[in-house]
């Protein structure tokens, strides 16, 4: 059995409240795991779950294929790296990573070996005998981490780890966490609300939402076919437009909406004919194009259905370097938008594009994720 | 003076003035009286003599001064043993029960010491509610054995007694300062300690202990100080041997009437004071550098 972790059928009642509303999974050794969800959608609990620090109001969890039931947090072979690093502020670096061998009883030797090359592991070599009032965010960071390595867990537990980190050095730590999991081995999971940590540095990401797993997938599963509109609207930004499925066939259906007219989709689409869905279509999708005074709508070539394109109007631009993002005002429905992130390839790509300058949108048929609720 | 500081001399005068009149000017006085001598029946001569403070080095009052240490000693050492784990209850109570324990705690403050010393006494006398009791359990096994006559437990005037009542006056300056401290550890300094390994006992005293230390020294000075002036409960729950060093300074103010002698034992004890609170100040400051 490859499960490291399994989650089967846990709650966590406090009161009235179902902070964790029977989830499922299992975690599979190495991995690097993620919790992701809204404030308050039961990650965290689930999370202080395997750590020992609730305990399920109903439902089993196992570890190695043992069942952690009234095994308390200091009998459990994981470790956690809290939100606040909960560095002890009256011990050294050192006596803070040696904290946990001692508890093991290791000797004197072998504990500063330990404490040694857990701090090189995270880049604070010589750093050992300084306090943690001596450091700064990110090395109190460091510590937290190195001290929870150190006790060789057989999963590390991280609870929003790049929270209290500054932009710069939170984009650095993706990196390096990711990179430190993969030389390490262990099995990690995380906790975070944050989905571009979750997309950048987990192998499978579990969605949460109101005490629920709404989809456990991988990154790019979950970004380019999220199963419900709520995933598909948590992670990254998306246009979500309501229609009625009209055609139905193996590899063609038509959704007529108000906002984009007959959208062509060049597959099946599982649903009555008749009924409500959404289409979820994010804006790096949408290819934009000038629209001079009389010019055709553009063809895509590899869209067998045609092309499915809409006039409209730029409304608004955020310049972001990299990138742009319109905001663009339907022609025939001048109170809906739709948002495109358009690249800037080169230097002076942007001058074709100013506000007010009416422009194609299209995309290819199978660009929109298709959703039922 | 700049303008804007007028309003907080306005509102400060007042007051220190009362404290200069009523507080600092009696005590100039009676360290005046320290280094005089009795010249008569009322008058005092200060003559600037040593004399009292040699007098109170003589082995009857060292042995009153070394007493009352060690009963606010062991007042302090049993407040901080009971007190630590009702701290400790109180930081980890619900936050609704958080606000009716710390009420329970204060509500002593509420009440007069004297009736709360007597009402110790109605308590623990031959006839109190404790010897009630007994009397009465002794009464029903009694009929069921043949026993002696109940012979009532002497609970009152003597030194347990003292230290009974110093216990029950000072618990709750213990309690409040550890709280303080317990109650501004942050709870996830605990669960690391727990997730690292380390059992219930080890958590408590390498992480709790250690990060309440200026919670329990400050709870330490504040018992403490209090208890080795106590006058009162010596005086009403004490036996003969119970006196401590308030009140023998009672005695040289009263029916001694030897204010000299009287007012350096007031400073020696003012002093020990003063030097504690120093002490105490000097570890705070190093532990916030």
């Amino acid at each position: 059995m490859s499960h490291i972790i399994t989650v089967e059928n846990v709650s966590k009642r406090f009161g009235q409240v179902a902070a964790v509303d029977d989830v499922s999974l299992a975690i599979e050794e190495g991995e690097f795991f993620a919790l992701l969800g809204p404030s308050g959608c039961g990650k965290t609990t689930l999370l202080r779950m395997l750590a020992g620090f609730e305990t399920p109001t109903e439902g089993r969890i196992t570890l190695d294929g043992k069942d952690m039931a009234g095994v308390p947090p200091n009998r459990r072979p994981v470790n956690m790296v809290f939100q606040s690093y909960a560095v002890f502020p009256h011990m050294t670096v050192a006596d803070n990573i040696g904290y946990g061998l001692k508890v093991d009883g290791l000797g004197r030797a072998e504990r500063d070996a330990r404490i040694s090359e857990a701090l090189d592991l995270v880049r604070l070599t010589g750093l050992g005998e300084r306090k943690p009032d001596q450091l700064s965010g990110g090395q109190r960071q460091r510590v937290a981490l190195a001290r929870a390595l150190a006790k060789r867990p057989r999963v590390l537990l991280l609870d929003e780890p790049l929270s209290a980190l500054d932009a710069k050095l939170r984009e650095q730590m993706r990196f390096e966490l990711a990179s430190l999991q993969h030389q390490v081995g262990i099995t990690f999971v995380m906790v975070t609300h944050d989905q571009d940590e979750a997309l950048a540095m987990a192998t499978r990401c579990a969605v949460m939402e109101r005490g629920r797993l709404v989809q456990l997938a991988t990154p790019s599963d979950l970004y380019e076919f999220p199963n419900s509109r709520f995933v598909a609207d948590f992670i990254g930004s998306v246009n979500m437009i309501e229609g009625r499925l009209t055609t139905d066939k193996p590899d063609e259906a038509i959704i007529t909406t108000s906002e984009l007219g007959d959208v062509f989709i060049d597959h099946a689409v599982l649903g009555h004919t008749g009924g409500t869905l959404w289409l979820a279509l994010r804006p790096e999708k949408i290819e934009l194009r000038v629209r001079d005074a009389g010019s055709p709508a553009p063809k895509m070539e590899d869209s067998p259905q045609g092309y499915n394109s809409i006039a409209g109007t730029i409304d608004h631009i955020a310049y972001l370097g990299s990138e742009s993002v319109f905001e663009i005002v339907l022609e025939h429905l001048p109170d809906k938008k739709l948002r495109v992130i358009r690249p800037n390839l080169t230097r002076w790509d942007q001058e074709d594009f100013a506000e007010g300058q009416p422009v194609w949108m299209s995309w290819h048929a199978c660009a929109p994720a298709v959703l039922a609720g | 003076m700049s303008s804007d500081r007028r309003p907080l001399a306005v509102t400060l005068a007042p007051p220190l003035f009362w404290l200069l009149l009523f507080f600092l000017v009696p005590l100039a006085v009676v360290w005046a009286y320290s280094f005089g001598r009795n010249a008569g029946l009322t008058e005092i001569e200060i003559s600037g003599t040593f004399a009292n403070y040699a007098r109170t080095l003589e082995p009857l009052y060292l042995g009153i001064f070394l007493k009352s240490a060690g009963v606010a000693g062991l007042t302090t050492l049993i407040c901080l043993v009971a007190g630590f784990p009702v701290a400790l209850a109180i930081t980890f109570a619900s936050d609704r029960a958080k606000t009716w324990l710390l009420l329970l705690v204060m509500l002593p403050f509420w009440t007069n010491l004297l009736i709360r010393t007597y009402a110790l006494i109605a308590v623990l006398r031959d006839e109190g509610y404790v010897n009630f009791t007994l009397e009465w359990i002794w009464a029903r096994l009694g009929s069921i054995w043949t026993l002696p006559p109940f012979v009532p437990l002497e609970l009152l005037h003597n030194n347990a007694a003292v230290i009974f009542g110093l216990v029950y006056v000072h618990l709750p300056f213990m309690v409040l300062p550890l709280y303080s401290a317990l109650d501004r550890l942050d709870r996830s300094l605990i669960e690391a300690s727990l997730d690292l390994g380390a059992g219930q006992l080890r958590t408590m005293l390498r992480v709790v202990v250690p990060l309440a230390l200026p919670g329990i020294i400050s709870g330490i000075v504040i018992t403490f100080i209090p208890a080795l002036g106590a006058y009162l409960t010596p005086d009403l729950l004490g036996g003969p041997d119970s006196q401590m060093i308030a009140n023998v300074i009672e005695r040289q103010f009263k029916r001694a009437n030897d204010w000299p002698f009287g007012a350096a034992l007031s400073f020696i004890l003012m002093y020990l004071t003063l030097i504690m609170i120093a002490v105490q100040a000097m570890t705070e400051k190093r532990k916030a550098r």
